[in-house]
């Protein structure tokens, strides 16, 4: 099927919808085309789409290049878990000359597609909402800007075991200064209580 | 670990703890407790004259008790750093006439019995948490007879009897008769894998440890004879099923079946009871020596960091990475990181890899030596505020002030604020926007998702760090629950306004969820504690306005919590159920006059 990509002439605000399949995590369970018409329909939605995967390198690039050329001023991806990429959209955000926080996700993954596998219309209703309740969060979202910060270059490392030894010594050869903090009178930690080590049969320490 | 004491780059605080971690991702400020060691690490040459003087005898901790020590000693040769250490607690005290024969024999003087604890103050940019593990007590598995018979030892024990640096200068003997024993027998998965005792978990290095110590001891005695009880062999790691197919060769006898019952004979050997599940008999075996191959547990400081860090833990009570597989090494915390045993059960070699990541994921944020933090972080518009300093007493960051005049506005540094919106939430003057997160934001959301079918709908209100992760991760579970639930995430339910949940019944909503991290869990210090009043507020009034209050509810939901949340979202639509149609249109009635009596 062709996908499904709907042009509203006039709205006030232009908002960006794009309703990721997911390959079939999402799509086998949510109607997605149907999903993407309906948020066609929404106040102040410019263009909606459903898109195979909006992640991947063409969903990306489908997403910026729609930005672009129709100025979209806010996108809602409803895709999976802005937990997992969230940073991924506002990045292809701030490439495409939008700020990142114009930005919104709904979670169609986590937390329909996949927890209401049996039940294809209920879950396809479901994400209708979470879009429409993502595209009436973006119409009121503002540009923010990050705050530039010094840091410090140093690390703690809590623990003198082997994680903590090694982890050290790699921050130290790479020029960083290290605080090693060891509850015990000496570090080595478990590690130098064992005999032979598997699986090359040496010593711990 | 000599290269650790040795480098320029790194600063060695041992006998430390850390006591207090204050600020955030890029400015950590760390407060670490340095006990007395009550000898010069500078000036102590290890010589050992010392510990030669001194009348106190103790069991050696690093030989587990099976050698000694005295009061003032290495914890073992190769230590870093080297100098003695002295037990003030086990020291007979520097009163001559009591001891102090340390002190003299101690020619260069390096013994100073009024040295004192130390407050160290480091500000560092990222943090690594490597606390390893508690190795798992067997005292509880009463029917392996650890703490009864002599000749049964923990698989750590053993490891120490049979170094070449321990107690017996690497040669096997029995405790009971300190002569070789003919015969050794393995128990595996002890305090492992079990729903009963122990952890239902695999420690994930016991097989591997145990197949080496056979070979160290068919290497040495050929004729031993070792019999290993086991569930399953998990020898999935590079070059270990190699390890266990030589161990067969060397005639290691390999039985399925975990022995239900060990008793000793009179000669102090074990006779151990176990049903061969492979043959489906009940066997008997008589053993010079057992050996328990003990599982690992989180390390006792876990909880303490937990709250200090406010980090999450996973069910089985180790450090709760950000991603289990895109991000296993972070915490969800920003500038801390995961090495070794604190994340989950490792063997070494694991434990090198996910140290090393570690290191990267650390310079990769700190290399360019600024960063940026997220503008989410809350304003106050002075046109509204009162300067009544709710919000100066609330913030979990001392992240606003009060201005110095009376009547001039709170004020917020965006640099200290985590962004968590408790102050938005609980501001009696609606002055305070949480960027991102902002009033409008939010109704805008619930007024949406009842547009159509209010009466049918469940929203829930649930918090990025914990609760929001808990449905992700029931989805990453496919676990499966109501579809009418309307998830709204913030960032901490300290966020969630009385405004919100009014708004929602107002709008038709039957039920209100909010849900956040466990009490102590709070990735934001403590701001649920504010959600926990609220909510208690919120549900007085309710009572008052004669709306059933057990419509709000309040759950604290973990990350690592997908059953719970599935489970609570069952329990929502069953309240959910219990109301209707009616009650609904009644509150939303009593809400609107409500509306109109404060409008008046």
């Amino acid at each position: 099927m062709e996908p499904v990509t709907s042009i509203n002439t006039k709205p006030q605000m232009r908002i960006g919808v794009y309703v990721c399949h997911c390959g079939s995590n999402i799509a086998q369970t949510v109607n997605c085309p149907k999903v993407s018409e309906t948020a066609s329909r929404l106040e102040d939605v410019f263009i909606s789409k459903d898109i195979a995967y909006a992640c991947s390198e063409p969903g990306q690039q489908e997403i910026r290049q729609d930005i672009q050329e129709h100025g979209l001023e806010r996108i809602v991806v409803a895709s999976c878990s802005p937990r997992l990429h969230e940073p991924t959209f506002r990045q292809m955000m701030q490439s495409a000359g939008l700020n990142p926080y114009l930005l919104e996700m709904a979670n169609l993954r986590e937390q329909c597609s996949w927890v209401h596998l049996n039940e294809p219309d209920a879950a396809t209703q479901k994400a209708e909402d979470l879009v429409k309740m993502a595209v009436s969060r973006a119409r009121l979202l503002q540009p923010l800007k990050e705050e530039k910060l010094p840091l410090t270059k140093r690390t703690l490392v809590i623990g003198g075991g082997i994680a903590g030894i090694q982890t050290s010594l790699d921050l130290a050869d790479n020029g960083y200064d290290v605080v090693l903090v060891e509850k015990n009178a000496s570090i080595g930690g478990t590690m130098a209580q064992l005999d032979k080590t598997f699986p090359t049969m040496d010593c711990s320490i | 670990m000599t290269d650790v004491g040795r480098h320029p780059r790194i600063k060695l605080y041992t006998l430390s703890e850390i006591v207090d971690v204050k600020g955030y991702v890029g400015n950590f400020d760390i407060k670490i407790l340095k006990k007395a060691r009550y000898v010069s690490e500078e000036e102590c040459t290890a010589c050992g004259d010392c510990a030669v003087a001194c009348p106190v005898v103790r069991p050696d901790e690093f030989n587990l008790g099976l050698s000694s020590r005295k009061a003032i000693f290495t914890p073992f040769p190769q230590a870093v750093p080297s100098a003695y250490v002295l037990n003030v607690n086990e020291c007979l005290g520097h009163n001559p006439v009591v001891c102090a024969k340390c002190l003299e024999a101690c020619e260069k003087g390096c013994i100073n019995f009024h040295m004192s604890d130390d407050e160290i103050k480091e500000r560092v940019g990222s943090i690594i948490v490597a606390t390893g593990l508690e190795p798992y007590d067997p005292t509880e598995l009463d029917e392996y007879g650890y703490t009864r018979f002599e000749n049964v030892l923990t698989s750590l024990e053993f490891e120490r009897l049979v170094n070449a640096g321990g107690p017996t200068k690497g040669k096997l003997i029995r405790p009971t008769d300190r002569r070789l024993p003919k015969s050794v027998g393995f128990i595996q998965c002890v305090g492992s894998r079990s729903a009963r005792k122990g952890s239902k978990y695999c420690s994930n290095t016991c097989c591997m440890n145990t197949i080496k110590s056979t070979l160290v001891l068919k290497e040495h005695y050929p004729d031993i004879d070792i019999k290993v009880f086991y569930i399953d062999i998990r020898a999935f790691g590079k070059g270990f099923e190699d390890l266990f197919m030589r161990s067969r060769r060397l005639g290691v006898h390999y039985l399925r079946g975990l022995p239900g019952n060990v008793e000793e004979l009179p000669d102090h050997s074990m006779r151990v009871a176990v049903e061969n599940t492979v043959t489906g008999r009940l066997e008997f075996f008589d053993l010079e020596m057992l050996v328990l191959a003990i599982g690992m547990k989180p390390a006792k400081s876990t909880r303490r960091l937990q709250e200090m860090l406010g980090l999450q833990l996973s069910p089985d009570g180790f450090f709760l990475e950000a991603h289990p597989k895109l991000q296993p090494v972070d915490a969800a915390s920003r500038g801390i990181f995961y090495a070794g045993c604190a994340e989950s059960p490792k063997d070494i070699k694991e434990s090198v890899t996910q140290a090393s990541a570690a290191a990267v994921r650390a310079i990769r944020l700190m290399h360019k030596g600024e960063i940026y933090t997220e503008p989410i972080t809350s304003e106050i518009d002075p046109e509204k505020c009162n300067a009544c300093g709710k919000c100066v007493e609330i913030c979990p960051y001392n992240a606003i002030t009060k201005g110095i005049r009376k009547k001039t506005p709170c004020v917020v540094n965006t640099a200290a604020c985590a962004g968590c919106g408790t102050c938005a939430a609980e501001c009696p003057y609606d002055a305070i926007v949480m960027n991102h997160f902002t009033d409008d934001q939010i109704n805008n959301q619930i007024d949406s998702m009842f547009e159509e079918s209010s009466q049918e709908k469940i929203l829930v209100f649930a918090c990025n760090w914990c609760s929001y992760a808990g449905a992700d991760y029931a989805g990453v579970s496919r676990l499966q629950y109501p579809s009418n639930v309307r998830i709204i995430r913030t960032m901490c339910s300290g966020r969630v306004d009385e405004k919100f949940i009014f708004n929602g019944f107002l709008n038709g909503a039957p039920v209100v969820l909010v849900s956040g991290c466990h009490m102590g869990d709070c990735h934001y210090i403590d701001a649920n504690r504010w959600t926990e009043k609220r909510v208690k507020k919120i549900r007085k009034k309710m009572e008052k306005l004669e709306i059933r209050p057990e419509r709000l509810q309040l759950e604290w939901i973990s990350a690592a919590e997908g059953s719970r949340f599935a489970e609570i979202m069952g329990r929502m639509e069953k309240l959910r159920q219990s109301v209707s149609i009616q009650e609904i249109s009644e509150t939303i009635e009593i809400l609107k006059n409500q509306g109109k009596m404060t409008q008046n």
